[in-house]
């Protein structure tokens, strides 16, 4: 039974990873709480959904049209919202409380348009294969989402740490003004930010969405309070931060369940999480009242 | 005449104008006044499907009742709110529909959960409450005024525990089941207790949150306590990848499910993933008495889709709340008119779709008599290839 358990807290923890990523992304550059991504998760399953359904394409196109269409919407939450409220120099609080405003639009406007109703992908697309090795088994879904958490992360890291993109990407994280200053184009790196936090988000959702078969307005919320606990934990906006505290959160839960008693999961996960804060109060990769990228 | 005296004379006819109109309005409502009654469901939100289902099998009977001239004469209207499946929602939605718009009785809420709420705001109001989907126990206790028609698990369970462990040789079972819903926790409830009864040993007691995406650490457990089969108390939104992930991991027990777990939806949401789960209810959907195929030929002809035992119930109601109308004199009192309601509601027996009805009194938490259960037999079926089969 552990071999098991070790392969299921594996995969639901690259599952939060998978959705911390761009949460955190969004955090470490802009330093916003971006409280809609949960909602352009939701965003990104529906439009894989509707290409897959209404237009007939093919599972690996409709990742595509997810990440496309969230990188659009995460692009047009920037500008419309989030771009207004830095000219202002609205207070940080503001920010977090316009996401959540923006949350509530999607979540009712697809109820509207979608129906209340669980909704899923035509059973023949989705990958139903069961790998075995040592009485374990494991789904090529749960395959493809832990190896793209693991690939995401590096390359987001790769790109933060090597490349002139990155550099500038930190520097706004120290200080936009300062950047700004160098002669780096801040709001131009916000819009991009922005947009590929929501693909990475969307992209999320399509993979979550298949891996739990249900796609539903309100599928973002349980993730989003779990991601913001991921990101907590791994410290706010560490790209490798998410990775670990998705993992963490999701040991931590399957353990709980497997040994203690899965009444007491969400006691022993967040007991656990609590006590790490105590010690580490930055998060596991934090800084002490600092954001980086 | 200039355009201005054509608007001033215009003007000066107007309250006569009003005043034949009210007395047009006021004549017409001594003849045949539509009987307002008010519908509270969650229409939107995670419980929206069961809502809508609810929806259409009130707008079906109204239908026929009003097609067939109505109540003595006089058409039902019905006044339809959205609780959101949210419990203070529904207690918004009842005191609009009590207080604003005086509709003479409450169909509603959709949710166990919301009933507990919103119910005694009804209770206190002196109107009746109808609830055709509320199957937690003690929500008739709130008060003489809370009817349904909706089997309680209590009644359910233990029938369809002794029918499917006799059929599948069930000897020992494992229990899944959601622990933040009153309706999943009062389910899980019922189970414990008609497994007591039985002498049916528990080998491993797991639960899940709303909103969860993985079981996989549960039934990885479940799996490693080697039972003969899974009782899963759920609703369908986490039941259905409960199956699915179940199958996934080589665990292909019989699954006994309650109420939440009985729609056609399951056949959508896990495929050919859906087979061998055994559900109990006054209704399914091959039953082939009269009045049930009558419903169901009648509901898909309406809305192109299959009815599920929501739809059911909630067309059977209709049908009781239409009879004890029928006995009832209206006299345009409000408040007389919903006692008489309550009154007359409770000598209504009915053959539906689900089957011989009458209610059976409930008592409150110190033993006096409270609201109405439904008392009904239930009939215990299987899913195989997509299908609901009767079992017994």
């Amino acid at each position: 039974m552990l071999g098991q358990q070790l392969v299921n807290a594996l995969s639901l923890g690259c599952v939060y990873a998978l959705f911390a990523l761009g949460f955190t992304l969004i955090f470490g550059v802009l330093g916003v709480i971006n409280l809609s991504h949960g909602a352009v998760f939701m965003v990104g399953a529906y439009a894989a959904l509707q290409v897959v359904t209404k237009l007939g394409w093919p599972l690996w196109a409709s990742l595509i049209a997810a990440f496309v269409i969230s990188a659009a919407l995460g692009l047009a939450i920037d500008v419309l919202v989030l771009r207004p409220l830095r000219k202002r120099q609205a207070p940080h609080l503001i920010p977090m409380i316009a996401t959540i405003g923006i949350a509530i639009f999607f979540n009712s406007a697809s109820q509207g348009v979608f129906g209340a109703e669980n909704l899923r992908f035509p059973s023949e697309l989705v990958p139903d294969e069961q790998i075995h090795f040592l009485g374990v088994q494991i789904s090529v879904l749960e395959v493809a989402i832990i190896a793209l958490s693991f690939a995401l992360m590096a390359a987001l890291l790769i790109v933060m740490r090597k490349t002139q993109l990155g550099r500038a990407l930190r520097a706004i994280a120290e200080s936009p003004k300062a950047a700004a200053l160098l002669g780096i184009n801040v709001e131009g790196l916000f819009y991009l930010t922005s947009a590929t936090a929501a693909a990475l988000g969307g992209v999320s959702g399509v993979l979550i969405a298949l891996y739990s078969n249900a796609v539903f307005p309100l599928m973002g919320q349980p993730m989003l309070h779990k991601g913001i606990a991921v990101i907590i934990l791994g410290g706010m906006g560490d790209i490798r931060g998410a990775l670990i505290g998705g993992l963490f959160l999701g040991f931590a839960e399957v353990m709980a369940v497997a040994y203690i008693g899965s009444t007491m999961r969400d006691a022993v996960a967040f007991g656990l999480l609590f006590i790490v804060l105590l010690l580490r109060p930055q998060g596991m990769f934090g800084k002490v009242l600092e954001r980086k990228a | 005449m200039t355009s201005a005296a054509r608007v001033a004379t215009a003007h000066f006819r107007t309250p006569a104008l009003v005043a034949a109109l009210a007395a047009a309005g006021l004549m017409a409502s001594a003849h045949a006044a539509d009987i307002k009654l008010g519908v509270a469901e969650a229409l939107s939100g995670p419980a929206g499907q069961y809502g809508q289902s609810i929806k259409n099998g009130f707008e079906l009977a109204v239908d026929e009742i009003n097609a067939a001239g109505g109540v003595k004469g006089n058409k039902i209207a019905l006044q339809i709110e959205d609780d959101a499946g949210k419990k203070e929602q529904a207690i918004d939605v009842f005191k609009k529909l009590i207080f604003q718009d005086k509709v003479l009785m409450v169909f509603g809420p959709t949710l166990s959960n919301s009933a507990q709420a919103a119910d005694p705001i009804a209770q206190a109001a002196k109107i009746v409450v109808f609830g055709t989907s509320n199957t937690a126990d003690g929500i008739t206790s709130i008060g003489d005024y809370v009817f349904r028609n909706s089997v309680t698990e209590a009644d359910v369970l233990p029938e369809t525990l002794r029918v499917s462990s006799k059929v599948a040789g069930v000897k020992k079972v494992a229990v899944l089941y959601g622990n933040d819903d009153v309706f999943t926790k009062s389910g899980y409830d019922a189970f414990k207790k008609a497994l007591d009864t039985l002498k049916i040993p528990v080998t491993t007691t797991e639960t899940f949150a709303k909103g969860d995406v993985d079981f996989k650490a549960q039934l990885t457990k479940i799996k490693a306590s080697n039972p003969d089969a899974i009782v899963l108390s759920a609703l369908i939104a986490e039941g259905a990848p409960i199956m699915v992930q179940a199958r996934q991991l080589g665990i292909n027990l019989p699954f006994i499910g309650g109420n939440g777990m009985n729609s056609v939806k399951i056949f959508d949401l896990a495929k050919d993933k859906s087979d061998n789960l055994w559900v109990g209810s006054p209704w399914a959907l091959s039953n082939q008495t009269k009045e049930n195929q009558h419903f169901v030929v009648a509901y898909t002809q309406k809305y192109k889709a299959a009815p599920d035992q929501f739809s059911a119930q909630a067309f059977d109601a209709m049908n009781i709340v239409a009879k004890a109308l029928a006995k009832v004199k209206l006299s345009g009192n409000l408040e007389a008119d919903r006692k008489a309601v309550r009154d007359a509601l409770p000598t209504v027996t009915h053959t539906g779709a689900t089957g011989a009805f009458q209610f059976r009194q409930a008592s409150t938490k110190d033993g006096k008599p409270a609201g109405y259960d439904a008392q009904q037999a239930a009939i215990v079926s299987v899913t195989k290839a997509g299908k609901y089969q009767i079992e017994k």
